[in-house]
């Protein structure tokens, strides 16, 4: 059962996952990042994207960690951040442009073939566009193995500085998502923006299987267990799937 | 300390002056050049916010592109509204209040039931606000990106914690922005019962406008 599939560093990729898989992540390198997209199924219509505002504010936390409970816009549990090495995963910072790249210079497929460099929002639209969505899909991304630290913001009159950490990230890190509803997954697979060394991109290995225990079966589920407000969003799906 | 910034525009000489009651909205052209200033006129008063390119409304606000940008969580004088190509929108020209929220979204039904309960799923909320207003401009479902509260107050702490606080603004503060193009505001005056995002008490605000008619 399952299977493995390896984003080398500089591509996006995007894949149908059914409700109740496991999917997991790894750096193959240091300072990887994976921003990743979601969105619910709902009967193909993909309109129901992840709503990181929603999903910060309902569990109280200013980035992704486990057992954070990935919510959308109507208020549904996408994804449960079941497990991590990492407890710090950027979600303030959205994805790159073209015009990140400049510093390092021109690239073409002409000059440089699958080497060519290409922006993380470049990616992430062509694979909205094999889907029938658009850059109107766009929406805030979890910067998966990244971590952009925020100054201190309980001092009157600071606007909470944001700062990279190199090596936060390092290889063989590991995320790991349950989904809780059938999902699209978008990711691309770029140097985040913020990062400010030489173009090194690291590949991302992603393995997909059935989630053991399965998917909203268990009382005794730690992302259920971590809030009130998780445990709703849960249920929300809960009903959406009977 | 961050200063406040005001300007000496005067109220009588707007070419847009419109109350927005407690829980209402409004959409609102605004040309290049132009300024709006939204005045908080009671204190404590959470106002959502969105802006679209008014020639292309793919073209709209994205809050993670502006905090990215400006390396800083909060919104305040001088920021510049990013839109998710990067094109600059708007500018924030006078705050007298000192500092915006953009990462706290708005509330919606189906978020109020996540956070407070299934006895808050008919209450009303922005998102329905800012769908019946954004109507007139083909603004629907998928348009909805993430929008600016102004005058919220969510501070973010070093260790990654994140909280809904009592706001920062008091009667009569403003904020106002400078049109960088021309742009649609869209905004939804918080109805929000359940946190101290409005004070627990939702109070009417006023939109000021200057441009050439």
């Amino acid at each position: 059962m399952g299977y493995a599939h390896e984003i080398p560093g500089g591509a996006a990729w995007s894949a149908v996952v059914r409700a109740g898989r496991r999917v997991t992540l790894t750096a193959r390198g240091d300072d990887a990042n994976l921003s990743l997209l979601l969105f619910g199924q709902d009967f193909g219509a993909r309109l129901d994207r992840l709503n990181i505002p929603d999903t910060l504010k309902a569990q109280m936390s200013g980035c992704i960690r486990p057992p954070m409970v990935l919510m959308s816009d109507r208020g549904q549990a996408l994804a449960s951040v079941t497990a991590s090495t990492l407890d710090w995963h950027d979600a303030l910072t959205g994805f790159g442009h073209e015009f990140h790249l400049e510093r390092f210079g021109p690239s073409s497929y002409a000059t440089d073939r699958n080497e060519w460099r290409r922006a993380a929002r470049t990616g992430l639209v062509s694979e909205l566009t094999k889907h029938g969505l658009s850059e109107v899909d766009l929406h805030g991304c979890v910067n998966v193995f990244t971590k952009i630290a925020i100054s201190d913001s309980t001092v009157l009159g600071d606007t909470a500085g944001l700062a990279f950490v190199p090596q936060h990230g390092r290889a063989g890190d590991t995320f790991t998502l349950r989904t809780e509803q059938d999902l699209l997954l978008v990711a691309s697979n770029t140097p985040h923006p913020m990062n400010p060394g030489r173009w090194a991109p690291a590949a991302v290995l992603v393995e997909v299987g059935i989630a053991d225990p399965p998917a909203l079966s268990i009382s005794d589920d730690p992302s259920a267990l971590f809030r009130d407000e998780s445990a709703r969003a849960l249920e929300e799906t809960r009903k959406a799937l009977l | 300390m961050r200063t406040s910034v005001s300007t000496e525009r005067d109220a009588a000489t707007a070419v847009h002056d419109q109350v927005v009651e407690a829980g209402d909205g409004a959409l609102v052209a605004v040309p290049a050049g132009g300024e709006l200033r939204i005045v908080d006129l009671r204190g404590n008063q959470a106002v959502d916010t969105l802006l679209y390119d008014a020639q292309d409304i793919a073209n709209r606000y994205s809050a993670f592109d502006t905090v990215r940008e400006q390396r800083a969580v909060y919104l305040t004088a001088g920021s510049r509204l990013l839109s998710t190509r990067c094109d600059e929108l708007a500018v924030i020209s006078a705050d007298t209040c000192g500092r915006h929220d953009t990462i706290g979204g708005a509330c919606s039904q189906e978020s109020n039931v996540i956070r407070y309960g299934e006895h808050t799923r008919h209450q009303h909320a922005c998102r329905q606000t800012f769908l019946r207003y954004g109507a007139a401009a083909g603004i629907g479902q998928r348009e909805l990106g993430h929008n600016i509260n102004f005058f919220m107050n969510v501070p973010v702490a070093p260790d990654g914690g994140l909280h809904f606080a009592d706001g920062l603004s008091a009667p009569g503060k403003y904020v106002q922005l400078r049109a960088s193009r021309d742009i649609l505001v869209l905004i939804s005056n918080c109805p929000q019962l359940n946190n101290p995002c409005n004070g627990w008490d939702p109070t009417p605000v006023r939109l000021l406008g200057w441009w050439s008619p």
